[in-house]
């Protein structure tokens, strides 16, 4: 694994957002070759807040993607196991995701794999845990009774799947559950600990997610950064002959 | 609302590097256009799955609602109060004209009249669309002749009429068929108004309260029986006085029905309001606030003498006099520096465009770019019911809007997403 440790979210969010472009340009993506990038799925459709909108507006409205190339799970889908197995099946036949990447919960869930889900699971529905219902309220107005309480998410298995992962965590609250995901054992109790046996992980956080682990993790990578760094600086261009 | 085959293969516009005026706020956001009417983005991908079949960069430009004027006598020598026998070229002409000063939809407004005028003109404007051949008409403004006589201000007293007789018998008699009338100001203090407001408002048509010397009581019963505007706030009617604010008085009034606001129009040319009197009324009530440019046919022609419905008017810069007898009358208004010559005190209508308002407006008041594009846009729309199609860049709406650099002067305007006028660029 490698961690990376900047020293707050913007530059986190800033040396994550050049790495992940660094690694579409070197892939040398085409009209025959895309680059399969994999997000953790969110809430059922036809919501202020749905994973829908959340999606156009902080992303889709930005790109030029084809939209025929972008696959979200459909939470309003009649047959929700069927929906499941369609999206395993399209990223078959898309040969796979190149770089998933996600957030962890305070739970140390990856997506919605709660405490608990087997670490070869699929995309299936889930039913949320309360934490994270908790964590969701502020999309709905601090009102629990409208958070939805079951939704449907890529599996730790399909994670795992994927050629590279990155996980992104910020902040204080988050920093247990990255102590329990890289210093402790692979448990199903904290999902993201699966990808210790990822051959190729990469964990880019601030400050504050790093108080729970050792000082000597911390240090370790703290003096690899000037090899990280290498990974984003220089910043690749589309535009540019690279 | 045209769904269907026709619709989804009709092209899809995106305007890129614009901030847009929605919800009451400017925002980096595109605007997507196709049938005419602003399109949802987000469903357009996610269901259709299509992209813009064209973009166009808007240069970091403002794109606001195409402006809404619910007042206007004329412009460019075209007089709507004249009864010719093509008075359809005449509004035609104004239409084109004014898609210039950004105005996508106008109410033609005639000022005291004959009823023979009536009878003639009101046929002959249609409500129309707009498009690249002009403005769209929204329907007649029709500004007396039911009015006070003290507070005429530059209609002819010859015409003036009451309704005591006969109630909305008198008003048909006078108007003839009120099919495309939208808008009918008249003085709440003529006897049995109260018959004739409900019986308009039942029709749909909006009653405005103008040119009178109601007091505040009067006002309010008036807007109690149905009346939803002030036809330009303080011109035409009392002072606002400390125990009784008249029909100013209505803009703080707690008579008025319940979830029903007044809408009043202010013509911000800098002439027929005192800045600071400007100021007071919209601090007091900015949501009702309605920009009109009260433009008579002067609009767009240079200074001297000009005929505004029964009356000759004197043109001098950005203001208009009543013209007077030809004695050497040397007489000015307080607050204005230029003389006339030959004319009286009494204001008569503006020749300033509705951008030069806007600014003007803007640079008065000091309030924001949005409440300034809103008061000229969205007010005007929700007063004529209009606010899901007309006056806002809402999803579903009318695509009628206007590109603005950062001092809001025009440099394009589009109705139902069509380019139909543009400035002249000098450079890129």
């Amino acid at each position: 694994m490698r961690l990376v440790i900047l020293d707050n979210y913007d530059l986190a969010s800033e040396w994550a957002a050049k790495y992940i472009c660094n690694r579409i340009i070197q892939f040398k993506p085409g009209q025959d070759r895309y680059f399969t990038l994999g997000l953790p799925t969110g809430l059922p459709r036809n919501h202020p807040e749905s994973y829908h909108s959340y999606m156009w507006n902080n992303f889709f409205k930005h790109i030029d993607i084809d939209p025929n190339n972008a696959h979200i799970l459909d939470g309003n889908a009649t047959d929700l196991q069927a929906e499941c197995d369609a999206f395993e099946k399209k990223i078959k036949e898309a040969g796979g995701i190149d770089l998933f990447v996600g957030g962890i919960g305070p739970d140390g869930h990856i997506a919605f794999n709660e405490p608990g889900s087997s670490l070869v699971s699929r995309t299936r529905l889930k039913t949320l845990a309360m934490d994270t219902i908790l964590a969701n309220a502020k999309y709905f107005d601090g009102d629990l009774a409208k958070v939805p309480t079951m939704a449907l998410t890529v599996g730790v298995g399909t994670v795992m799947d994927a050629r590279e992962v990155m996980i992104l965590i910020t902040g204080a609250h988050k920093a247990f559950a990255l102590y329990k995901a890289i210093e402790e054992g692979v448990n199903h109790m904290w999902t993201v600990s699966a990808f210790q046996q990822h051959p190729r992980t990469i964990f880019v956080c601030d400050e504050d997610a790093t108080l729970e682990l050792r000082v000597k993790t911390v240090k370790y990578f703290k003096g690899l950064m000037h090899v990280h760094n290498k990974l984003v600086d220089p910043l690749y261009s589309m535009k540019e002959g690279n | 609302m045209r769904a269907g085959q026709g619709a989804a293969r009709a092209p899809v516009l995106q305007f890129t590097n614009c901030r847009i005026l929605r919800g009451g706020a400017l925002l980096r956001e595109d605007l997507w256009v196709r049938g005419g009417r602003i399109l949802d983005p987000e469903k357009l991908f996610f269901e259709e799955r299509l992209v813009a079949d064209e973009q166009r960069d808007c240069g970091g430009r403002i794109l606001a609602p195409g402006f809404i004027d619910v007042q206007i006598n004329g412009g460019f020598g075209v007089d709507f109060s004249q009864a010719t026998e093509d008075v359809g070229s005449g509004v035609a002409l104004v239409a084109r004209r004014i898609l210039s000063h950004g105005v996508t939809s106008f109410c033609p407004t005639l000022v005291t009249s004959p009823p023979e005028v009536y009878h003639k003109v009101l046929p002959q404007i249609p409500v129309t669309s707009g498009g690249p051949h002009g403005a769209g008409v929204l329907g007649l403004h029709l500004e007396g002749p039911f009015i006070s006589r003290e507070k005429r201000g530059a209609h002819p007293e010859a015409h003036l009429r009451s309704f005591e007789a006969n109630a909305f018998h008198d008003v048909l008699a006078t108007y003839g068929p009120l099919d495309n009338v939208r808008i009918v100001t008249l003085a709440p203090e003529l006897g049995r108004s109260h018959e004739v407001i409900r019986e308009l408002t039942a029709r749909g048509i909006c009653v405005s309260l103008g040119h009178s010397v109601a007091d505040l009581r009067a006002a309010e019963a008036a807007v109690q029986s149905g009346a939803t505007f002030i036809t330009h706030l303080f011109n035409a009617m009392l002072p606002f006085h400390h125990r009784d604010p008249g029909i100013v008085g209505l803009l703080t009034s707690d008579q008025l029905p319940p979830g029903r606001g007044i809408f009043y129009g202010m013509i911000a040319d800098g002439t027929h309001t005192n800045p600071a009197a400007l100021r007071i009324a919209h601090r007091a009530h900015p949501q009702g606030l309605v920009l009109v440019t009260d433009a008579i046919p002067a609009l767009g022609l240079g200074n001297g003498r000009h005929t505004l419905g029964q009356q000759e008017v004197e043109v001098d810069g950005l203001t208009a006099y009543v013209a007077g007898e030809r004695h050497d009358l040397v007489a000015h208004s307080p607050s204005e520096p230029g003389l006339c010559s030959q004319g009286t005190t009494t204001l008569s209508g503006s020749i300033a465009p509705m951008d030069v308002c806007v600014r003007h407006f803007l640079q008065a008041t000091g309030c924001s770019v949005e409440s300034a594009l809103e008061a000229a846009s969205l007010h005007p729309a929700q007063l004529l019911g209009l606010e899901k199609c007309k006056g806002t860049l809402d999803f579903g709406a009318d695509a009628d809007f206007v590109v603005l650099d950062d001092s809001l002067h025009v440099r394009a305007t589009y109705i139902s997403g069509e380019l139909v006028w543009q400035a002249e660029e000098a450079r890129q």
